[in-house]
């Protein structure tokens, strides 16, 4: 049986490049009547059509007494609009099986629809009053408030949650990205009708709006709903003005819980999206601890010592300040030699320790394993909203695994020399943590 | 175009916008190995992908006495290595050629699965055949995968109270039957796990005829078949035991358990009734009492949420769910948490009267013909998916039911009626069949209790 193994391995080295084309040759750049652009793939297998659009801001549109209207906004925008209160409008997604949902986190607003073919008409009709005729009704204000304030109370003694909001306010002391975006209990108290109308005001206007389409909807129909839905939205509006803002990093945080298990997150700068050296960054993560089984965190820190169930680094690629982070989490006597170990590890991929073989791994994986993340509608809408939110052109889904093929040694050398330096990791503990040097 | 005016007529008089209700799920092939694998090929051709899982009928209800949690343990041995290829090796060529994989273990099965292109099928067969017979294992391996299991304990239970009374709930719910251990298992008796109680559940329960293999993807089942006779089919049958488990005796009282804890910020309250599943109680019954749970407690247009989070704004979140795919008796749950100054007391008490209200006069026809419609659409969604169809196959065929019972779920769910929907619950949602939990911080000097 190994022969067969042996022969599917060497034949198949040289088919993965060709695999993904098949899906992605078919994306569309589809302009209305009225200018707005989305990304749609076709796709009528299945009858039913998902759409993922973004307005960019989110949270930055948020001033710091106002922390959690993005997110309350968000909540409430398919709590009723035009002439239905909440329970009518509700209803009628529901009975009709239309999952429209929207969120906000530090770069975007973001909408998310799923409908059954034909019940079609009906959800971008929901969709588009949910937008334009926004309601506010007092019921649902206070009763989205106390769902905010039961999240963050169960939350606030969460230990990976309070382990990434640490992080966060120590990051970024002055700045939006240092505050949760899912507000505070006092912030979220204090938030009133007229903060929510003055952020859908700033937020949903045309200029900011990216949309991706997936599933089954032609191009033409497609330029008519674009108008219908999104049509009646201010083509323009305010910018939020937040500046890009450097971390503050080079700690190490305690913060003091009755846990069994201590959970860590640690991080430093990382690169942007749109910066040519974004592969050659994404590449060098899948060896620190992108890679699963196959990471250098997980081997050390799982496979050889026992010491996490999961170890892992992923690039935060935010707008206004770039990260590289991740976390683990150990029981409170081992935790110190946990962080050691991811110390060790970073250090080594700063001195430019990485084979031949490592990048080879990395990219066989990462172009190898690209269809596998465009097998539903929902997946495939969101990736093309993500990709019009960046500025990528229509084809990048066929060129995207040149630009993973093109990544050398030197450039992953590079990028991890410029980015990664253990004495300037910042690392939040959350737990009770045994010898672990402050 | 603008349907504000057929939005409104839709939505007050609940006219029928259509969907779907005779659709098939996922119209599967499936043939038998001479060895007695089952196979299952559901073909998705967009694009040139594949899931391949294999799903074995065993899990953690199956652990040897004293050794809860055993088969999820040996789940995560599966991963060290083979008489054939080195430890982390299945991972490595996995990950080499651009596929994903991982695992999991229910009360009921163990599974595994790659996803991966079409053209690398034969290589990841070829190694899950491997390891369904050759697994090879040492202590250098078993013992500190025991300490990643111990700490996967502590970061999904140990260090999250709601989950703490979670496993409290089912311990106190099932008096004899082993659903009442966690699927993780006890920590006392992980801790002494050993390979030689690794090595005799695998031999016990890892066959092929034990095993249901399931591919799902840019293939059929004329290019499944030759693939799976040259490596699970080389693999031959051996006597597997027939799960049976201690039997619950009849339910005789309600319980209840408080679980109070410092780090309790945010109280809430759910409650377990002891249900039949599908496979003892049959598919009216079952699908009834899944009508039923949606109407009671799915979504913001539910009576629970509609009761007792909008109208009497005793509650931020409430609702009920019930699953039926289980080889025993499972449960039926309802839970809500409470918004700021309410007592857990006082919103028990409104939970029951909506409970009550519920089965006394029982659900009407107009709001069991929309749950129809709502589930009867989730039949669509599921199909916009690599890895559902082969979730759903996957843990029906474990639990006891038949790739019929997947098929036809949309259409059965159809011909219900209002009363068999009512009956099931009555039967039921009795008290003596239940277990209450209210997770809580202590309370303060001076405060009652």
């Amino acid at each position: 049986m190994r022969t067969i193994l042996m022969g599917a391995l060497v034949s198949g080295a040289l088919l993965l490049a060709a695999a993904p084309a098949t899906a992605a040759a078919n994306v569309e750049r589809v302009v209305s009547d009225l200018g707005i652009e989305a990304y749609l793939l076709h796709e009528p297998s299945v009858p039913l059509i998902a759409m993922s659009f973004a307005f960019k801001g989110g949270t930055q549109f948020e001033t710091a007494e106002q922390a959690g209207l993005a997110q309350m906004t968000a909540a409430l925008l398919d709590e009723g609009a035009g002439e239905l209160d909440s329970l009518a409008f509700r209803t009628a997604l529901e009975d009709n099986a239309i999952q429209l949902s929207f969120n906000a986190d530090r770069d975007a607003f973001v909408g998310d629809l799923r409908t059954l073919t034909v019940n079609k008409e009906l959800a971008f009709d929901l969709t588009r009053l949910a937008l334009t005729e926004v309601r506010f009704d007092a019921e649902p204000i206070e009763r989205v408030r106390a769902q905010v304030m039961a999240v963050i109370n169960r939350r606030s003694t969460d230990p990976g949650t309070v382990a990434r909001e640490t992080f966060f306010a120590t990051a970024f002391p002055d700045h939006s990205y240092g505050v949760s975006d899912r507000g505070s209990l006092a912030t979220v108290a204090a938030l009133g009708r007229d903060d929510l109308v003055g952020f859908v005001d700033r937020q949903l206007t045309r200029d900011k709006l990216r949309i991706g389409v997936a599933g089954d909807i032609t191009a033409d129909e497609l330029a008519t709903v674009l108008d219908d839905v999104f049509g009646d939205l201010p083509a323009e509006g305010p910018t939020s003005g937040a500046e890009p803002v450097t971390p503050v990093l080079g700690s190490t945080v305690v913060v003091s819980q009755p846990v069994p298990q201590s959970v860590v997150m640690f991080g430093q700068g990382g690169v942007s999206r749109t910066d040519p050296d974004y592969y050659a960054a994404h590449v060098a993560n899948y060896i620190l601890g992108g890679g699963g089984f196959q990471s250098r965190l997980l081997k050390e820190i799982r496979e050889k010592r026992g010491l996490a169930y999961s170890a892992y680094s992923y690039l935060l690629p935010t707008d206004l300040s770039p990260l590289w982070t991740g976390g683990v989490a150990t029981n409170n006597e081992d935790v110190a030699e946990s962080v050691r170990l991811i110390r060790q590890e970073v250090a080594r991929l700063a001195a430019g320790d990485v084979t031949e073989d490592d990048l080879e791994g990395a990219r066989t994986f990462l172009t190898g394993s690209f269809p596998l993340r465009l097998t539903s509608n929902a997946q495939v809408a969101g990736m093309l909203r993500g990709m019009a939110v960046l500025g990528l052109d229509v084809d990048y889904l066929e060129r995207r695994n040149t630009l993973i093929d093109a990544v050398t040694l030197e450039d992953v050398k590079r990028v991890t020399r410029e980015l990664l330096d253990p004495d300037d990791l910042l690392v939040v503990v959350v737990g009770d943590p045994q010898g672990l040097d402050g | 175009m603008r349907l504000t005016s057929l939005l409104l007529a839709t939505a007050l008089a609940g006219a029928a916008l259509t969907s779907p209700s005779a659709a098939k799920m996922f119209s599967p092939e499936r043939f038998t190995l001479d060895n007695g694998m089952d196979v299952v090929v559901v073909t998705n051709r967009r694009a040139p992908v594949v899931s391949h899982w294999v799903w074995y009928r065993v899990g953690s209800a199956d652990s040897p006495q004293g050794k809860s949690g055993l088969p999820h343990f040996v789940e995560h041995l599966m991963f060290k290595g083979t008489d054939n290829r080195e430890p982390g090796e299945f991972s490595r060529l996995v990950a080499r050629n651009g596929g994903t994989e991982n695992a999991m273990t229910s009360a009921d099965f163990t599974a595994y699965f790659q996803n991966i292109a079409r053209d690398r099928l034969g290589l990841v067969m070829e190694m899950e055949a491997d390891r369904m017979a050759h697994l090879r294992l040492t202590d250098d391996l078993v013992l500190p995968e025991r300490d990643v299991v111990l700490e996967e304990r502590r970061s999904v239970v140990d260090n999250n109270p709601s989950a703490r009374l979670a496993e409290q709930m089912s311990a106190a719910l099932y008096l004899n039957h082993p659903y009442g251990d966690p699927v993780i298992g006890w920590f006392h008796e992980m801790e002494t796990y050993d390979r030689a109680d690794a090595e005799a559940f695998y031999d016990a329960w890892y066959a092929p005829n034990n095993a249901v293999l399931i591919v799902v993807g840019d293939i059929d089942a004329e290019e499944v078949r030759p693939l799976a006779e040259a490596t699970y089919g080389k693999i031959p049958a051996r006597d597997v035991r027939t799960r049976e488990r201690l039997k619950e005796p009849p339910a005789a009282v309600a319980r209840r358990i408080v679980l109070e804890d410092p780090q309790v910020r945010q109280p809430s309250l759910s409650r377990a009734y002891l249900a039949p599943s599908q496979r003892l109680a049959g598919w009216e019954k079952a699908h009834a009492l899944d009508l039923f749970a949606e109407v009671l407690g799915s979504g913001s247009t539910s009576r629970l949420y509609r009761e007792l989070v909008v109208e009497r704004a005793l509650a931020s979140n409430a609702g009920a769910f019930y699953r039926g795919t289980a080889l025993d008796d499972t449960s039926f749950r309802v839970y809500a948490t409470p918004r700021q100054g309410v007592s857990l007391a006082e919103l028990e008490a409104a939970l029951d009267e909506v409970l009550a209200e519920a089965l006394r006069d029982g659900l009407t026809d107009d709001e069991v013909e929309r749950a129809k419609r709502r589930m009867q659409a989730e039949a669509v969604y599921a199909q916009d998916s690599l890895s559902g169809a082969a979730r759903i196959i996957g843990s029906a065929l474990t639990t006891g039911l038949t790739i019929d019972d997947v098929e036809q779920w949309p259409e059965r769910i159809g011909l219900l009626t209002t009363d068999q929907v009512n009956q099931a619950a009555r039967d039921v949602l009795l008290p003596e069949r239940s277990v209450t939990g209210w997770l809580q911080t202590p309370p303060q000097e001076g405060e009652t209790g």
